[in-house]
């Protein structure tokens, strides 16, 4: 008898709280995140952006072989050049026109047509293809240094906001410091120390690169440190704590994870400035140096020769276009992302 | 320490005791660190517990209930006193020392809204700190899991869920749930009801009474809701600006209670008869400022009965018979 109303008892606490039906499926907080980011039609456009740059870049070369990135087109070309005189012979006027044939190994300068689809450069190179290894470059060179000023920055930021005090002193006023330094004089002295030593031409840029990680990480860790600041005193980590859980696991598992809808923001939205840094570089030549392709080294043509920057747009104007379909997308992206990850934009 | 500790041995039927705690909270440092103002939150406060008791502890806003329930737990360090668990003294060890101990005290807490991570599914919370303290093999996690979410009157389905999508009831049955998973010995329930409304409460409750049956947990119930620590403790302090003023069995303290405090608080429980004539007791002026306690019995300020030697000395804490203590210098006399 006593057993029975003890079972009673027990199934009428269980069902006594309105159940949630088995068959609704309530969205995961990612999903939610999702769905709001493919709402706004700005995202899908800067989505839309990103991904045909990434394949244009990296399945492009696949398959269009015609041109191969330092392939000159050795078709050679006819250049006529006119010289003319003026000469005055007993009043008269006379002009003396002389057109020379010359016959050159290399076909530069080429309109668009068929065969050359953006023409070819003042060297010979296929512009259209070289635009693509450019993408190439830009792309994987913004990707590794934005993954590794995130990394270093969360470790940074999530151990001085964690642990405060003298840690905290410390890591901030390191970046205090790295903030301070001039970058673009800095980069200056470094490019010409790799000319210097001889680097080959393709990985002068990752060092470069690592540079720009090195003075860009402070940002992300302020970030990091301030979230974690706030979400430290949350009560849910006083129970993490009370759980007995790793300094490590508290940081990385139950800090971080909150954390992550900025850093996703910040992320995109650095990926812009450093496709746009990464372009920077290249156009003053301290980037990737010629043979080699990137948006910015394929702009930079025009300070060779002031016909080109007149009469052959073909030859900058595209790589242009695509940095400014990069950064825009991915800011585009950042932006969405922003809207999407808001808890208070719940719609 | 060593010669303390002779002195006066652990009680062995105790699981919980505690001697002499404090706990100060610097209010303001000089440029060298050294502190020239202080909040004493807790003060002086000893009890003993035994295994499958609840004791509750009831107070004012303000009085130190949680502080002291955070203290035993070590998730403020004390500044004084002892804090004596199953037999050893906790008060020293070192956060990875802790860390071993932790599995064997738990706590609920009075906010289910905030105090569960907004990102992981009830079934990561739950299953954490069986993997971190390898309660069950790895295999058996989920079922281990799913077999507490039952016992907890929480559905399997609600595994995949976030807490985002739970009442205020079911978070704290959630709360609870990852309170027992590790299968502790004493749970600090820190206003678990407060923040729900009357029918979850008395839900919450009754699971929490059958579960100590279930798992024969000890209890710190921490509440200013005399009916709930009436009907779920065996034991009761009542604190009063930090110090325990009172302390006894739940029998003893309601029909006789000795401190003028708790007579005033008790005085104030609503009776459900609205014929019933209520002899209120009702206290003048406000609490005082912890930061800044009054001399002498920290009561006397709003105490009735106060005299002269209230104001000039600070009561000691007596046993009145049968384990009832309390600290007034009206029941010296």
């Amino acid at each position: 008898m006593e057993e029975k109303e003890k079972t009673a008892e027990k199934t009428e606490v269980i069902d006594n709280e309105l159940p949630l039906d088995k068959t609704v499926r309530l969205m995961s907080p990612t999903r939610m995140v999702v769905r709001r980011f493919f709402r706004s039609r700005l995202s899908i456009v800067g989505l839309i952006m990103v991904v045909g740059l990434f394949i244009f870049s990296f399945l492009g070369p696949v398959f269009y072989t015609e041109w191969g990135e330092i392939e000159l087109d050795e078709s050679g070309k006819t250049e006529y050049s006119v010289s003319q005189a003026t000469y005055t012979v007993n009043g008269k006027e006379y002009t003396l026109r002389q057109t020379t044939e010359k016959s050159l190994k290399d076909n530069f300068l080429d309109a668009p047509s068929a065969e050359h689809i953006l023409g070819t450069d003042n060297e010979g190179y296929d512009i259209f293809v070289r635009l693509m290894y450019g993408g190439r470059i830009s792309l994987i060179v913004s990707f590794i240094a934005v993954f590794l000023i995130t990394a270093i920055g969360v470790v940074m930021g999530g151990i001085a906001g964690f642990f405060g005090g003298v840690i905290d002193n410390i890591i901030m006023r390191v970046c205090d410091v790295l903030i301070c330094l001039p970058g673009v004089p800095i980069l200056l002295i470094i490019s010409t120390i790799l000319d210097a030593s001889e680097i080959d031409a393709k990985y002068r840029i990752y060092l470069l690169m690592i540079y720009l990680t090195f003075i860009s990480w402070p940002g992300t860790a302020r970030l990091v440190r301030g979230q974690i600041l706030s979400l430290r005193e949350q009560e849910y980590m006083v129970a993490a704590e009370a759980m007995g859980y790793s300094v490590p696991r508290k940081i990385f598992k139950h800090l971080v994870p909150n954390v992550m809808p900025q850093l996703i923001v910040q992320m995109s939205l650095s990926l812009g400035s450093m496709i746009l840094y990464e372009a920077t570089l290249s156009y003053l030549n301290l980037g990737v140096k010629a043979p080699y392709a990137a948006w910015g080294t394929m702009i930079n043509i025009i300070s060779t020769n002031q016909d080109i920057l007149q009469n052959h747009l073909n030859v900058w104007v595209p790589a242009g276009v695509c940095i400014v379909i990069a950064v825009l997308g991915f800011n585009f992206i950042g932006d969405g992302l922003r809207d999407a990850l808001d808890p208070k934009a719940r719609r | 320490m060593a010669e303390k500790t002779n002195a006066q041995p652990f009680d062995p039927e105790a699981i919980l005791e505690v001697r002499n705690l404090r706990k100060c909270f610097p209010l303001k440092k000089t440029i060298t660190g050294k502190v020239t103002s202080e909040l004493i939150a807790v003060d002086n406060v000893s009890f003993k517990l035994k295994a499958g008791e609840t004791l509750g502890i009831v107070g004012e806003s303000g009085c130190g209930k949680t502080t002291l329930g955070r203290t035993i737990l070590k998730l403020h360090p004390s500044s004084g006193g002892q804090i004596i668990f199953d037999g050893k003294d906790i008060t020293n060890l070192k956060s990875s020392q802790m860390r071993e101990i932790r599995k064997q005290m738990q706590i609920i807490f009075q906010d289910p809204y905030s105090s569960l991570p907004p990102r992981s599914t009830v079934g990561g919370i739950l299953s954490e700190p069986v993997e971190v303290h390898n309660i069950v093999p790895k295999s058996e996690v989920k079922s281990y899991v799913l077999d507490l979410m039952e016992k907890c009157g929480l559905r399997d389905y609600y595994y995949e869920r976030y807490p985002h999508e739970f009442s205020g009831g079911q978070r704290q049955r959630i709360c609870i749930a990852r309170a027992l998973s590790v299968n502790p010995k004493l749970v600090i329930c820190d206003e678990p009801v407060s923040a729900l409304d009357v029918s979850i409460q008395a839900q919450i409750i009754n699971l929490l009474k059958q579960l100590q049956q279930d798992m024969n947990l000890t209890y710190v119930f921490i509440s200013h809701d005399l009916s709930v620590v009436k009907f779920i403790s065996d034991k009761i302090g009542v604190m009063y600006l930090g110090s325990m003023v009172e302390f006894g069995t739940k029998e003893d303290i309601f029909s006789n209670p000795l401190h003028p405090y708790t007579k005033a608080l008790f005085s104030a429980i609503p009776h459900p008869d609205p014929d019933f004539k209520m002899n209120r007791i009702v206290l003048k002026g406000d609490i005082p400022s912890p930061a800044n306690p009054p001399k002498g019995c920290r009561f006397h300020t709003r105490c009735p009965y106060a005299t002269d030697i209230c104001k000039e000395k600070v009561p000691e804490y007596k046993d009145y018979g049968n384990g009832h203590c309390a600290a007034c210098h009206l029941l010296e006399q």
